[in-house]
């Protein structure tokens, strides 16, 4: 039996989602610790717009749905900061226009709009070396904000005390937003922008029913998000069907997998 | 020295001055009651003290200073243990590792772990280290909050109910605790509480807020029967308000 991963498209399927499935895992601990899972699914729809917009405009859609993608994450902490609006309303207001925006560019521009599928649902056949090296650059930087990483699990477990503590906690509550902005668009492609939020939030939940502690879950949740992808990914070329949903299913078959595991233990 | 001073201070909540032309001054080594009904401004007043709340008129001054400018580490903090997050995936002891230091303990922190273990040592709770915030009690977790306040060894500790979900087993053993604390560290103890009677037993000095007004006194000196139903009406209401929802 021929081995996939020696096509160099799958190849290149691997890489992206093994980065993939790191930086979303990592950022998913935090996503699910904060209930912020409709922030993920809103900025995936945001970076949607931003695809969009580069179609439209003929520029690389990844480099457009980056910047727009982290001005609506900060926007969404800025509402939330600013007004008396809770965070998931801000979320709906941005998801919003954003969405509205997208399919305004989409109808706009001349000719086909088949490629918007591309970022709709993924595709690993649309997957770059240009893209593995933006990814690649999204986990380097992300690797920088390790030091980050005890405050913003200090502010998420109790604000008041980290503000008690003075840790300046909104300036980092921006940074994580940027964080999760970036994770986001670096994974369209792969993902899919309908099933995004899944990534942010299956292999962080997994993780959080087999851990004790928040570093444990974290590094549980990267490790998830990279086995599934490469798990998901072997399913995708056997079964020849879409990357994204076959990573997904591999996630939530252990999702609930851990379910059944904490279920008779308890 | 005087540890707590208020002068002309002022904290409105919205349009309600929970507190207004408030002058106190609490002296070192004092163990304060923050007594009054619910909502009428007692965990205002210990976020102004922490910093986190601005006074609207008037000021707030801890040893001297703003309470902005005081160092964390002469502050212990216990907030009100049912607003916890506890699906917050957490063991006991790295709960009282953040008393130490203003970050979440990761995969390689034991020598903060022997430090926090020492700490729950003598607040008694070592033995629940490893146990998951989760499983707690809500007397445990209290303890383990006290541990976590008494390992950066504050000179002013501020405690927000800690009382509440205790049995008086567990109430006895925190005042006990405390004292044992205070006399160790000079430390000075403001304690917002619902028990009466614990603060006639126990503090030097009770300090009332209600109905934006602010009364400070050894609990000796003011007829606290009277001055509580004078300010809460009737003792049968001030009993009401224990069960009645969370205050900010």
């Amino acid at each position: 039996m021929l081995d996939p991963f020696l096509l160099p498209f799958m190849q290149r399927a691997l890489i992206g989602g093994i980065l993939v499935g790191a930086i979303t895992g990592y950022f998913g601990g935090f996503v699910v610790q904060r209930r912020m899972a409709f922030l993920g699914s809103g900025l995936a729809h945001a970076a949607f717009g931003g695809v969009a917009l580069g179609l439209l405009l003929g520029l690389p859609p990844m480099g457009t749905a980056l910047p727009f993608t982290v001005a609506v994450a900060l926007g969404v902490v800025w509402l939330r900061a600013r007004t008396v609006l809770a965070e998931d309303t801000a979320i709906g207001v941005f998801f919003a226009v954003a969405m509205a925006l997208g399919i305004i560019f989409l109808s706009v521009r001349e000719g086909y709009a088949g490629d918007a599928y591309t970022y709709l649902f993924g595709s690993i056949l649309a997957i770059t070396w240009g893209d593995i090296g933006l990814t690649a650059a999204a986990l380097a930087a992300t690797a920088f904000t390790l030091p980050l990483w005890p405050r913003w699990a200090y502010a998420t477990f109790d604000r008041t005390l980290a503000r008690a503590d003075r840790l300046k906690v909104s300036r980092d509550d921006a940074l994580l937003a940027v964080g999760i902005a970036l994770a986001v668009v670096v994974s369209v492609k792969v993902v899919g922008i309908v099933l995004l939020a899944a990534f942010l939030v299956l292999p962080a939940a997994t993780a959080r029913l087999l851990s004790q502690t928040f570093a444990g879950m974290t590094l549980r949740s990267v490790l998830i998000g990279v086995g599934t992808a490469i798990a998901g990914l072997y399913l995708s070329y056997y079964a020849d069907l879409p990357s994204g949903p076959c990573i997904v299913l591999s996630q939530a078959a252990l999702f609930f997998a851990a379910l059944a595991l904490g279920a008779t233990r308890r | 020295m005087n540890v707590v001073e208020a002068r002309n201070l002022g904290i409105r909540r919205g349009d309600l001055w929970v507190a207004r032309g408030a002058a106190f001054t609490v002296p070192e080594g004092a163990f304060v009651a923050v007594l009054g009904p619910n909502g009428a401004g007692k965990s205002s007043l210990l976020l102004t003290a922490l910093g986190l709340l601005e006074a609207d008129e008037g000021e707030l001054r801890l040893f001297g200073k703003r309470p902005e400018d005081m160092s964390p580490n002469d502050v212990g903090y216990v907030p009100q243990t049912r607003e916890l997050d506890r699906r917050f995936p957490a063991r006991a002891w790295e709960l009282v590792a953040t008393g130490m230091h203003p970050a979440w303990p990761g995969l390689r922190a034991r020598a903060r772990r022997d430090r926090a273990l020492a700490s729950m040592a003598d607040a008694g709770v070592d033995g629940l280290a490893d146990r998951p915030i989760s499983a707690l009690s809500g007397g445990e977790l209290q303890r383990v909050y006290l541990a976590r306040c008494f390992v950066r060894a504050p000179k002013l500790m501020l405690l927000d109910e800690p009382a509440a979900g205790m049995d008086i087993a567990g109430e006895a053993a925190m005042y006990h605790l405390l004292e044992a604390y205070q006399k160790k560290q000079h430390a000075t103890v403001l304690m917002v509480t619902h028990d009466w009677e614990g603060a006639r037993l126990h503090a030097s000095h009770v300090l009332i807020v209600a109905g934006g007004e602010v009364l400070f006194a050894p609990p000796g000196e003011v007829r606290l029967e009277e001055r509580l139903l004078h300010l809460f009406g009737h003792r049968g209401h001030a009993r009401e308000t224990h069960t009645g929802h969370h205050h900010a």
